[in-house]
């Protein structure tokens, strides 16, 4: 064997090996991450943590029950306000459309997806909260909105053009009209997909700190309806995690595992069970 | 199936919105100084308790946040510990009243794992090292006041605030008075323009990095340090004795503005004359707007400022917080008169 | 011909035209009409975002022209505003972050689209995935307690001893600055630098690869030299979609990059962040001067996204059009 082919073998073998390691550092990370976290939060998860409102300034004890309630009713509203319109949004580009208005909506639903979420917060703070004279759930929800209606709205098109056009037909072949055809044949083909796309638009934005900074503010105290200001899980993990309190630090590391593993769970369900079957593309 | 899921969707959309109207507890919502937050977070958690209908959310964002959204309207009151200026109090729809309510230090904490007891810091150190021109802990303007102490060689890593802070503008109104390098380079201000060091969020945000960062040496209420056993050091005053910051140090400080406080509260107490007056403290202040729309929340504002000069005083201690001075308590409960 | 592939009406369907103009307005077009207005509810979303930002960022826009962006100095009290050590924080922290994510992610790619088998590809790259789902504020968590001392203790003591003549290495090790923040952007842009390739890697045509290998070449070779140059265009769309990515992330640089608008050529030094910036002083901008400043900054941030963002989508498009055939390669 001359020099050269020896040195192309050895060079192959390094060289995807070095590509095996970057695979692994990569995918590593995250079992890294999830297992730091159940180590280092799961000794604070307790009954209290989740029924307590937090304790005065420097008192041990206390809980997030406030948050918890807080993210949920965020998120609620992100997904009233944010998902009929990115549904809707999404029927209209698939079915409807022309040339002019669904290039226009598809490149700004790109933009949108790429905006940075804390310029989303100051623009619902502009939008809601100053004219409001008022911080309020409303104001969060409404930036989480914002947020989940071009990634929803982009998947929902994604999918029902997926749809084959032999089923539309058909339907049409049996005299309906074209919303009867898509409400009762199209949607329903392609709802797992959309489905898919929403779960995972919520979980996102479930995990989004800086558009609720300084919309749903923070709260102390339950935050009843939906015009007050809120806490949230996300922004009491950053409160805390920045603060000098230990126990603020172990409050943080547990609330950690309880966002993370709402979020994972998600991911983890909706991408493996929910899109068997379905061709699902990355947005 | 799509129709009931809408249905129960506003179902219980209308449950938790009415549950809001029908209960009727008083909220109020407030925000500013990170400072007296130990304090106040306190107190509002006892006026909770004993008023369970009235819920005072505060949010310590820090005092300039505190003076943004109580301009803005955006919360029912504020607290800052740099009083608010001209210029913003000709901002305000109407006028702003400034109500002190306890009193505190701003000290010179570090992390400084090798060495023992506490540090004397005179201004000249304090005013070099912010200013970025002391850059070693043995630097001579540091070492001449310890002498005895083995101070490490490492480099000094400062830490200040990155929000808008009351306890800076404190900071750094004493800083302005003792250094004229200072006045001229820095100024005074709520944010000001630092020569150096890492920013922190809030006094719990400078707490945190100079718990985590060794050699490092920054600003905070004194509780903060307490609370979270940072050590922290003397400071020269005026008549050049080293004085600890503590419950007599601060009072003495505010000896002299007690008896000559200005109608409006609004006073700067560092670097005052007094041999036992603790240099860098502060009166810190709760900002009331002077007309409520809503008279349920007027009459909470009443009842809690009250409550606060009577038995929240008897609280401050207990967090190393100074009560308000006499006569300041009987000139502040006229002022409650002007809130309508 | 249909301008999108299923717009298929009844109309179209001879005989049932009758029925639709007999009626006033028809389900049909109540039903366009609705979720035009759906469709239509984004765009407004979208102008009203960038008319806010344009007006209420007015105030400094005026008073400080182009000037903005040269200055260095952000002094609250004296009113005078520069953005230059927020873009100059913001693209360094992307750059480190980029400098290790992409190696590490075009690697990864190269792994799961030539060597592993399907079912390890598409688990591994599902974990990728999830790793895309962690939220921002857990990983500033993780590096607030877990990285910055590391690097305080151990990673910038090295990194002084072995590089330390060069400047970027130079000064006191805090733990937080530059290198964390870009450290830890890294982790959070790595997949997808990774997903994106991946697939582009995947569209390359399969005899591209075994041309390669008929003619003598190792594996290696025959990716790096023939498949990995034949979706480089994809590739760098995916960097800069993990670019765009990293310039707007906020939480998890917040708490670790220092916030000190200060520019250093050290990536030891603590900077600051356009994203931090807003998210620190944001809610306490007393003043419309301040306030308005901050707005530019999110003016600009928004506009870097955008045109970054454009051009990652164009360069991924070229790249799956060739793929595919209908641009020559």
């Amino acid at each position: 064997m001359s020099f050269r082919l020896a040195w192309r073998k050895s060079l192959n073998v390094v060289m995807l090996s070095l590509t095996g390691l970057c695979a692994l550092l990569t995918v590593s990370a995250l079992f890294f991450i999830l297992g730091y976290l159940i180590w280092n939060g799961g000794k604070d998860l307790s009954w209290s943590f989740f029924t307590h409102l937090p304790a005065p300034v420097g008192e041990a004890g206390g809980g997030m029950a406030n948050a918890i309630l807080g993210s949920l009713k965020l998120l609620l509203l992100a997904a009233l306000f944010g998902v009929p319109i990115g549904l809707l949004g999404g029927v209209y580009l698939a079915e409807f459309g022309g040339r002019t208005v669904p290039f226009m909506v598809r490149y700004t639903a790109d933009l949108m997806n790429g905006v940075p979420s804390i310029v989303m917060g100051i623009f619902a703070y502009a939008l809601v909260v100053m004219p409001m004279h008022h911080f309020s759930t409303l104001a969060g929800g409404i930036a989480l909105a914002i947020m989940v209606i071009p990634t929803v709205l982009r998947n929902t098109e994604s999918f029902l053009r997926d749809v084959p056009r032999s089923l539309r037909e058909g339907s049409f072949a049996l005299g309906a009209n074209k919303w009867r055809m898509i409400a009762t044949v199209v949607l329903p083909a392609a709802s797992r997909g959309i489905l898919t796309g929403v779960l995972l638009a919520l979980a996102r934005v479930a995990g989004e700190t800086a558009p609720l900074l300084f919309t749903a503010f923070g709260n102390r105290y339950w935050s009843p309806g939906w015009m007050q200001p809120t806490s949230s899980l996300p922004v009491i993990i950053y409160t805390y995690a920045t603060g000098p309190y230990e126990d603020w630090h172990r409050q943080a590391w547990a609330a950690g595992l309880v966002l993370l593993g709402l979020v994972l769970v998600t991911n983890i369900l909706v991408r493996a069970f929910l899109t068997r079957g379905t061709a699902y593309e990355r947005t | 199936m799509r129709h009931v899921k809408v249905l129960s969707l506003l179902a219980v959309l209308l449950a938790t919105a009415t549950f809001a109207v029908g209960a009727g507890p008083v909220l109020l919502n407030a925000a500013g100084a990170t400072f007296p937050y130990p304090i106040y977070s306190k107190w509002f958690d006892l006026y909770h308790t004993s008023h369970s209908n009235v819920q005072i959310n505060y949010q310590s964002i820090g005092s300039g946040g505190g003076i943004r959204q109580l301009l803005d309207k955006t919360v029912d009151f504020g607290a800052s510990d740099g009083p608010m200026n001209d210029d913003q109090l000709k901002q305000a729809s109407v006028p702003i009243l400034h109500f002190p309510t306890v009193l505190g230090a701003a000290i010179p904490s570090y992390n400084l794992p090798g060495v023992q007891g506490e540090l004397n810091f005179t201004p000249e150190a304090l005013s070099g090292i912010f200013l970025g021109k002391v850059t070693k802990w043995n630097d001579p303007a540091i070492a001449s006041a310890n002498p005895g102490v083995k101070l490490p060689s490492d480099d000094i890593v400062v830490v200040h605030r990155s929000d808008g802070s009351g306890t800076t503008y404190i900071w750094t109104d004493y800083l302005a008075k003792v250094s004229p390098e200072w006045q001229s380079k820095v100024g005074k201000g709520t944010s000001v323009n630092w020569p150096v060091g890492l920013g922190g969020k809030g006094n719990e945000g400078v707490s945190a990095l100079i718990q985590q960062t060794p050699a490092s040496v920054g600003y905070v209420e004194l509780i903060y340090a307490v609370q979270n056993k940072l050590p922290y050091g003397k400071v020269k005053n005026s008549s050049g004795a080293f004085i600890k910051a503590d419950l007599t140090s601060v009072s003495a400080a505010a000896a002299a503005a007690a008896k000559n406080m200005p109608d409006d509260f609004r006073v700067s107490i560092t670097n005052p004359e007094g041999k036992t007056a603790y240099p860098i403290s502060s009166f810190t202040w709760l900002l009331i707007p002077s007309k409520f729309a809503d008279a349920t929340k007027r009459d909470v504002v009443k009842d809690f400022l009250k409550w606060m000069m009577t038995d929240g005083q008897t609280y401050c201690e207990a967090l190393s917080y100074a009560k308000l001075p006499k006569e300041v308590v009987t000139k502040e409960m006229k002022a409650i008169a002007q809130i309508q | 011909m249909a301008t999108t592939p299923n717009a298929a009406t009844p109309a179209d369907i001879p005989g049932n035209s009758r029925t639709l103009s007999r009626r006033g307005v028809s389900a049909d077009e109540i039903a366009h009409v609705i979720t035009l207005i759906a469709a239509g509810t984004l765009l407004l979303i979208a102008v009203l975002l960038v008319y806010q930002l344009w007006v209420l960022s007015a105030e400094a826009r005026t008073k400080f022209g182009w000037s903005f962006f040269v200055t260095q100095t952000w002094d609250p009290v004296a009113g005078d505003f520069g953005a230059l050590p927020f873009i100059y924080g913001t693209l360094v922290t992307s750059a480190v972050a980029l400098f290790i994510a992409v190696p590490l992610g075009v690697g990864a790619a190269i792994f799961l689209a030539e060597l592993a088998p399907p079912k390890l590809s598409s688990s591994l790259t599902f974990v990728s995935d999830l790793l895309a789902a962690v939220p921002s504020v857990i990983y500033g968590l993780l590096g607030v307690f877990l990285l910055v001392p590391l690097m305080r203790t151990t990673i910038q003591p090295a990194l002084k001893k072995t590089l330390g003549f060069l400047p970027l290495f130079k000064g006191p090790s805090y733990g937080i600055g530059f290198l964390t923040a870009g450290i830890v952007l890294a982790i959070m842009i790595v997949p997808f630098v990774l997903s994106v390739s991946r697939e582009v890697l995947l569209g390359v045509a399969r005899d591209q690869r075994e041309a390669a290998l008929a003619l003598g070449a190792t594996k290696w070779e025959s990716t790096w030299k023939v498949v990995v140059p034949a979706a480089r265009i994809g590739i760098f769309g995916s960097v800069f979609l993990a670019l765009a990515r990293a310039l707007g992330e906020t939480m998890a640089v917040t708490m670790v990059i220092g916030n000190n608008p200060k520019i250093a050529a050290s990536l030891f030094s603590p900077g600051y962040s356009i994203a931090s910036v807003l998210a620190n002083e944001f809610s306490e901008a007393t003043g419309n001067l301040y306030l308005s400043a901050l707005i530019e900054l999110g003016l600009v941030l928004f506009l870097l996204t955008f045109v970054l963002n454009g051009l990652a989508r164009l360069l991924i498009l070229v790249t799956t059009a060739r793929g595919s055939g209908v641009l020559p390669t």
